[in-house]
């Protein structure tokens, strides 16, 4: 349960794909244009429910209710080995010695 | 009265929303046919080089450094044939206050918004440019939103992108993430109507403007460090601004350089996909806003774009992703600086250009950007492997976008392909004879040798097929 005043994240569909532009290739067409926005909430609600909030610019803005504490999460990903090696090869051919 | 918000109904409304959002009437420069006064609306700014200059500066924006990249260039002459292999350097504009050189971009219009008293601005953009309005805004005292196409409709997002949304976030803005779609723009004009903000958008003049400080700083700092002008100066090329503003400010500074466009191919991938959307390993850049871009610049959210590179482009070259992930390792591995993947494409291009120059020419690199968390080789390709992109070593001429990423087994295999700069240059005067129901006037055909830079006989040879 999100309290009122809370910093949470909204979700909700701008366009169905009825409503979208014939200018967009088939497989987005069979898929709604949805957004995502933050605000501070307006009322006590629960994730799932329909929720309004206020963004950082003011805006009143409603949508379902879809993080109670949005946050990011991207990282540096995984350990990629062709690049290590790509960059340990080149330093080699420049400077001599051996790649490993 | 209730206003109505339909697709359809806020798509007519566009002409009046951007006239408010942007306080230009761009019909003072149309001449009711194929050519407009595109100098004359470069000039409607107001701003001098000298005030954008100003005005930059108080936003602690340019002279950045130029930094030779002497490793790269000895790199670069073992696999140059004797006397070749010219010197590289590299403009960083990962040093300015957002982290790319956007923000040259974004302070002339955000300035420009607060003198006419607008109490917030709107960007439109996945990319550097969302930080950049965001910390000008942040400088200026105004809010600011900054949309972004973000997601597929599964609800995965590019990692670059999202770091996008952090920093924007970081620096004050309000971020509006939508799932993929040139309808964008429709949500666009509905905020831009209900705030009364102002569109930085990317294709303004003032934006435009904001760029040449980049090219003419680039000239001048040659001159002071090197004694000389630059011989190539290498752009990456999307929407055109980055290498119309360049260029523009090149020719300020007097300098004749040769100016080489470059982007990331990504030939086969629709930009506006939803199941493409994650199969591609740059969100900008690239040839799928890098062509359509040059061949028609007025598609951009703007009547008229200020960003039209083909007026400029002496060349026009393409890498693979593959070959971008691998300079950007080469510069933090040979150079010691890590930067962004993204901004190091023409640094790609610069790195097979030099081996066909002679050892005293210059390659000026005009652009790096920040890296962090997302935007960044490591999870930008472990990303392309959880959406099945197939990531290895070998010869980049296999990669296939949207199937595979191979990064350059050796530095030899690194090489720029040269795109037909005619091809384009007559795909966009072929284009422009059909936006209108009469044959070119006199004024048009001027104007479009202009907008090709070419002459008028190639026009007319062009209009004649």
């Amino acid at each position: 349960m999100a309290k009122k005043g809370d910093w949470v994240r909204i979700h909700s569909i701008i366009l169905t794909p009825e409503q979208r532009s014939s200018a967009v290739p088939e497989d987005t067409k069979s898929v709604p244009l949805e957004q995502w926005t933050k605000g501070y909430l307006h009322a006590d609600a629960k994730l799932g429910e329909i929720a309004e909030v206020t963004t950082r610019t003011g805006r009143v803005v409603s949508g379902t209710l879809v993080d109670e504490t949005p946050h990011y999460q991207h990282s540096f990903g995984d350990f990629v080995p062709e690049l290590q090696q790509a960059g340990d090869e080149a330093f080699s051919f420049l400077f001599g010695g051996s790649a490993k | 009265m209730t206003k109505d918000n339909s697709f359809s109904a806020v798509m007519a409304r566009k002409a009046e929303i951007i006239r408010n959002a942007v306080g230009v009437d761009y019909k003072q420069f149309e001449s009711g046919s194929i050519a407009f006064d595109y100098e004359r609306m470069m000039a409607s700014t107001g701003y001098t080089l000298e005030d954008v200059i100003e005005i930059q500066r108080g936003y602690a924006i340019g002279n950045t450094p130029l930094i030779e990249l002497k490793n790269i260039t000895s790199l670069v002459r073992n696999l140059s044939k004797e006397g070749y292999g010219a010197r590289i350097f590299v403009k960083d504009e990962a040093a300015n206050p957002s982290g790319s050189f956007k923000v040259r971009r974004a302070a002339t219009s955000i300035h420009h918004a607060r003198r006419m008293g607008y109490f917030g601005a709107l960007s439109a953009t996945s990319g550097n440019y969302g930080a950049a309005v965001a910390s000008c805004c942040a400088k200026s005292g105004l809010k600011c939103i900054v949309v972004q196409e973000c997601y597929d409709s599964r609800g995965v997002g590019q990692p670059e992108i999202i770091e996008k949304a952090r920093k924007c976030e970081a620096l004050g803005a309000e971020v509006v993430q939508l799932t993929v779609g040139p309808e964008l723009f429709y949500t666009v004009l509905r905020m831009l109507e209900d705030t009364g903000y102002f569109n930085a958008s990317l294709y303004t003049a003032f934006g435009i403007a904001g760029i040449e400080t980049l090219g003419y700083e680039v000239a001048n700092q040659c001159r002071e460090q090197l004694g000389k002008d630059p011989d190539v100066v290498v752009c990456t090329n999307a929407g055109g601004g980055n290498l119309t503003g360049t260029a523009r400010g090149l020719i300020k500074a007097n300098c004749a350089a040769q100016v080489v466009a470059a982007s990331v191919n990504l030939k086969g991938l629709h930009m506006a996909s939803d199941t493409q959307f994650n199969k591609k390993s740059f969100t900008t850049g690239h040839t799928g806003f890098g062509m359509p871009f040059s061949t028609w610049p007025d598609r951009s959210d703007v009547p008229r774009s200020a960003a039209r590179p083909l007026r400029y482009m002496d060349r026009y070259v393409t890498v693979n992703q593959g070959e971008v992930f691998y300079t950007t390792e080469l510069l933090a591995r040979l150079e010691g600086i890590e930067r962004g993947p993204a901004g190091n494409t023409s640094l790609a291009a610069a790195i097979s250009l030099a081996q066909e120059l002679p050892e005293d020419a210059i390659v000026v690199v005009q652009e790096t950007e920040y890296t962090g968390a997302g935007k960044h080789g490591s999870a930008q390709l472990s990303f392309a492997r959880q959406n099945g992109i197939r990531v290895s070593l070998g010869d980049p001429r296999d990669e296939i976008a949207g199937e595979s990423i191979v990064l350059p087994a050796h530095p030899s295999m690194l090489h720029a392909a040269d795109v037909d700069l005619d091809h384009m240059r007559r795909s966009l005067i072929t284009h422009a004879a059909t936006t209108i129901d009469h044959a070119p006037t006199a004024g048009d055909i001027a104007f479009l040798a202009e907008e090709t830079k070419t002459g008028e006989s190639f026009v007319l040879e062009v209009l004649k097929q």
